[in-house]
């Protein structure tokens, strides 16, 4: 034994295919729906400045003439047809979503790193360590818990805005924005963590890294952070949900991104007020995109949860 | 019992020391509050007599100390963008949030038990199941868009229901109330709705899952052996037993409510503490974030504590336990 490669061993993306992770996602219509809804909210905002028909930051290729042009009618002017209509500057609203659901995923994607990254640190060592570290830290959990977390994004957002100079403000919204959100969603990560960590680090192979002369952080990234990544998953992917909806209510507040970085709470919060005079797909467009989007990733990590549970099998 | 509140209290005591010290800091090192009170035109001898009469000239933990003293006497100072006492600017604002969430918390318990109670007993029917459906979509829409949608169908196309402010206000000394107009109430519907509608959902899961639970408990086998009546089994017997986490649930989402009234009244302009906090951070009116941090802080603080001692009462295990480890 041991040296022995077969000769037919599956590539990688075939083993990827044929793993139960895989499989549980092709048998379940949710998963598949969703998945797929998500993917296409993605690629078309990662891809916005190729896919999108106009950019609508660009003022050259506006024309205020084409302003409020119902979708799929053409333009009285122009004769130019929008699938979705445009706004009261003449902008595509098909292409103002792709581009702000390209802010709100890049801020929902960072907040969640940040939170996951504090999390995870916190939590290893808090269940590492034990004692007064650990004690510390979960009275802080426990404190922040009984505060929802949008509540507390907003109050670190206010705090945080606070204590940054003026002329800086508009530059750093977008970074105060993620370090809110992240700071106020920690708490779940570092929970799991610290119960997984407190679990593994009494097991026999632990001990035996200990007793080589592992160092305590390669023990912890080696050797106990693989056996806690699952949960963290799940909880990461619906946190991205919580954090795209956090900051898209922000932004509606009027709280978050400045007017010159759209998101799609800012979309919303623009197409609210041409809500009155008939103007109804400069808001409805964008609430439906972010709808959609946080539905499917949060039926994603409904999915993810259950089809990494194995007593659900 | 008493070490156990004595516990809490200190813990209660903690949290409010840090929140203090935070909205201390706020007050005490974001902008100049001498210069956002006196202006451009203010001599050098102005700013250092007000200077002198804010404390400023202090040792720092002195001011901490005092700000203390201040904010126990209800003296959140002055606020930069309308230059008046940030505690009566509060003060004004107060009743038209708390109808707000008075109303919406009610309607969400109510409703919500009435409904978790019905697709329990009722768990095959369709109208159940329309109505857990609805549910989940109730859940997963953010509240922000619920207002939105709800303005749109009910204020635009509809034209039903106005879509912003409080309507006509009574005064009755220095509370101003909207309950007593026809406009009052009509304005508070959809926010209501608004603010109301997750909790209800929440409620209703809540109370449908422990009515299945409990409706396959023996002691439901045999009081429908004993030949009661549908009634009192129903709801003599198995929703008064589901009521006890329901009622924590629903006091613990108290706070909640007054937190998500800040998205409600911003979207239905409603005139609130909540869309002045709003307001404060995006103008950074200093003083009123100060005060409405402190403010939401004590509610949560105060609500976890009582929501604590009622689990104390509530639940004969806790008490069990502790007197258990006792003997």
């Amino acid at each position: 034994m041991g040296e022995f490669i077969p000769e037919d061993r599956p590539n990688a993306l075939r083993r990827a295919w044929d793993s139960d992770l895989a499989y549980s996602f092709r048998t379940s219509p949710v998963a598949l729906v969703s998945g797929i809804v998500a993917l296409t909210i993605i690629l078309g905002a990662v891809l916005a400045p190729w896919v999108a028909p106009h950019n609508p930051f660009d003022p050259a290729t506006l024309n205020l003439m084409e302003g409020f042009t119902p979708p799929m009618e053409p333009n009285a002017f122009t004769g130019n047809v929008f699938w979705l209509g445009t706004d009261n500057q003449g902008r595509d609203v098909f292409s103002t979503i792709l581009y702000g659901a390209r802010t709100s995923l890049f801020v929902g994607f960072m907040a969640v790193l940040f939170a996951m990254v504090l999390g995870i640190t916190l939590g290893l060592t808090a269940g590492f360590r034990g004692g007064w570290v650990d004690g510390l830290l979960m009275r802080i959990a426990d404190v922040q818990l009984t505060f929802p977390s949008i509540l507390l994004a907003l109050l670190i957002f206010g705090v945080a805005r606070g204590f940054i100079p003026p002329a800086l403000r508009e530059a750093l919204a977008i970074w105060v924005l993620i370090v809110a959100i992240g700071l106020s969603d920690w708490v779940q990560y570092a929970r799991v963590v610290r119960g997984a960590t407190m679990v593994e680090k009494n097991k026999e192979y632990v001990q035996a890294a200990r007793v080589i002369g592992a160092h305590p952080v390669k023990i912890l990234v080696r050797h106990i952070l693989p056996n806690v990544m699952g949960p963290v998953l799940v909880i990461a992917t619906i946190g991205l949900a919580l954090a795209i909806i956090a900051e898209a209510t922000l932004s509606f507040l009027g709280v978050g991104l400045p007017p010159t970085q759209p998101s799609l709470g800012t979309l919303i919060r623009i197409g609210q007020g041409f809500l009155f005079s008939g103007e109804w797909w400069i808001l409805a467009f964008p609430a439906a995109a972010l709808l959609a989007l946080a539905l499917s990733v949060n039926l994603l990590g409904d999915w993810l949860r259950d089809a990494l549970n194995p007593r659900l099998r | 019992m008493i070490a156990f509140i004595l516990r809490r209290l200190a813990q209660s005591v903690v949290v409010m020391l840090v929140v203090a010290l935070i909205s201390f800091a706020l007050f005490r090192y974001v902008g100049d509050p001498v210069a956002s009170l006196l202006g451009q035109e203010a001599t050098a001898a102005d700013r250092e007599a007000l200077r002198a009469r804010l404390g400023l000239d202090q040792p720092i933990w002195v001011q901490f100390y005092e700000y203390i003293g201040r904010v126990l006497r209800g003296d959140f100072g002055i606020s930069y963008r309308l230059q008046q006492p940030v505690a009566q600017l509060i003060m004004q604002r107060l009743p038209a949030t708390l109808e707000l969430a008075l109303v919406s918390g009610i309607a969400a318990f109510v409703f919500g038990v009435a409904l978790g109670v019905y697709t329990a007993l009722n768990r095959r029917g369709w109208i159940s199941n329309a109505i857990m459906t609805i549910s989940l979509i109730g859940v997963s829409l953010p509240t922000f868009l619920i207002g939105v949608l709800l303005i749109w169908v009910f204020a635009v196309e509809l034209q039903w229901l106005p879509s912003f402010g409080r309507g006509e206000v009574v005064e009755l000394g220095w509370w101003r109330t909207g309950f007593l107009t026809e406009s009052g109430r009509a304005a508070l519907i959809l926010p209501a709705i608004t603010l109301g509608l997750y909790q209800l959902t929440l409620i209703m899961r809540l109370v449908r899952a422990e009515m299945l639970e409990v409706l396959r408990t023996d002691y439901i086998r045999f009081a429908r052996a004993r030949g009661l009546s549908n009634r009192a089994i129903h709801f003599g017997h198995a929703l008064k037993n589901t009521l006890v986490p329901v009622i924590t649930i629903t006091g613990l989402q108290m706070g909640s409510i007054i937190a998500f009234a800040i998205i409600t009244e911003t979207v239905f302009q409603w005139p609130g503490v909540g869309a002045f906090f709003i307001n404060a951070v995006r103008f950074v009116d200093v003083p009123v974030m100060a005060a409405y941090l402190m403010l939401i802080a004590l509610i949560f603080v105060v609500i976890n504590l009582i929501v604590d001692l009622l689990y104390y009462v509530v639940d004969p295990r806790l008490r069990v336990d502790r007197g258990a480890a006792r003997h």
